[in-house]
């Protein structure tokens, strides 16, 4: 895990980074001295934990959460108790803790912030990939999870180290392999084709010589592939 | 005036500097460097009737306090916080002594 923190008193950064060396598997990657720049930062770094500070001049730590899409886990840090319900409101602050943060105080937040964590890559899966449950599928784009209905999937095509999953309204890049996905796909409804191709079955609308057709989309079909998707047509 | 009574103490930052000397003697030097700023600034905002933003320097002012172990004076520093909000004083003279006494505390680590 990485952090960052956020608070305009020096004294104060220094409490929460001499408490983050005690963690074995925590990193300080940087320190703020306001949110602003913290996020600047955050825009084009990807950070898990944020120790922030409520209390700054210009922007408060509560206009900070505010402005993040893609959040990562929220420590709040504050000498008011007097915020603690305002903090509970937002899904992205996992602790609160009250200056003089103890040793002992801090080990408890880290450990929900790891309960946490494992509670969310259980429900998402591993990082970028989806979780299949009942009939439909969630992926992880941007640490935001979206469902997909395996019928709104039309295929899925590999891209490098990314995928693209295809629905009939968007288009999902997602960083994992065509392999994976598979795995989490029904066998009766998904068919890989091709090796960068994998297609909704029921989304076919014409086969023509190497290549099937969905919606606008012209798909290759490989020659090792042909013969389990002949196998698996209706053929009159 | 018990919170004169207190004595400022090391017993917080030493519970989290365990054996690292290192950060203790850093801790130090960011409080001996960082208050007498905050402190500066909370006085110059007091004296000119600027009490919603000398307000804003005893949030900052009574963290310090509970580092030093001063708990009896970040309650009143908390009182006076508020106060100041709503433009009242009363208690300027009872922190300004909590400050000297930090101040002088703050010379002999």
């Amino acid at each position: 895990m990485n952090c960052i923190i956020v608070d305009d008193e020096t004294a104060a950064r220094a409490i929460v980074s001499q408490l983050c060396t005690t963690v074995s598997d925590l990193d300080v990657i940087d320190e703020f001295s306001n949110a602003i720049d913290a996020i600047k930062f955050f825009n084009q770094h990807t950070v898990d934990v944020v120790f922030l500070d409520i209390h700054m001049p210009g922007f408060t730590g509560f206009d900070f959460v505010q402005t993040l899409k893609n959040s990562p886990k929220i420590v709040l840090t504050t000498s008011d108790k007097n915020f603690a319900i305002e903090a509970y409101e937002y899904e992205s602050i996992v602790d609160y803790l009250v200056k003089p943060i103890t040793p002992e105080r801090f080990q408890k937040c880290i450990q929900k912030i790891k309960n946490t964590l494992v509670q969310q890559s259980q429900t998402s899966g591993p990082e970028g990939t989806g979780s299949g449950i009942g009939g439909e599928l969630y992926i992880n784009i941007d640490r935001r999870l979206i469902k997909l209905k395996f019928s709104e999937i039309l295929f899925i095509e590999a891209k490098g180290d990314y995928i693209d999953v295809k629905t009939e309204k968007e288009t999902y890049r997602v960083h994992n392999t065509l392999k994976k996905i598979k795995e989490k796909l029904p066998e009766d409804i998904f068919l890989q084709i091709h090796r960068s191709f994998v297609i909704n079955f029921t989304k076919i609308i014409d086969i023509e010589d190497n290549s099937v057709l969905i919606e606008k989309n012209v798909i290759p079909i490989s020659r090792s592939n042909r013969p389990e998707l002949m196998r698996r047509l209706n053929l009159l | 005036m018990i919170m004169l009574k207190e004595k400022p103490n090391m017993d917080y930052i030493e519970q989290l500097a365990g054996d690292d000397h290192l950060f203790k003697q850093k801790f130090i030097t960011i409080l001996q460097e960082e208050f007498p700023e905050e402190k500066k600034e909370y006085l110059h905002n007091i004296n000119n009737d600027l009490s919603r933003e000398a307000a804003l320097n005893v949030h900052k002012l009574k963290h310090k306090l509970n580092i030093l172990g001063l708990h009896k004076s970040y309650r009143l520093a908390v009182q006076y916080e508020e106060e100041l909000r709503l433009g009242d004083t009363k208690l300027k003279q009872d922190f300004s002594s909590i400050l000297e006494t930090v101040e002088t505390y703050l010379k002999t680590i």
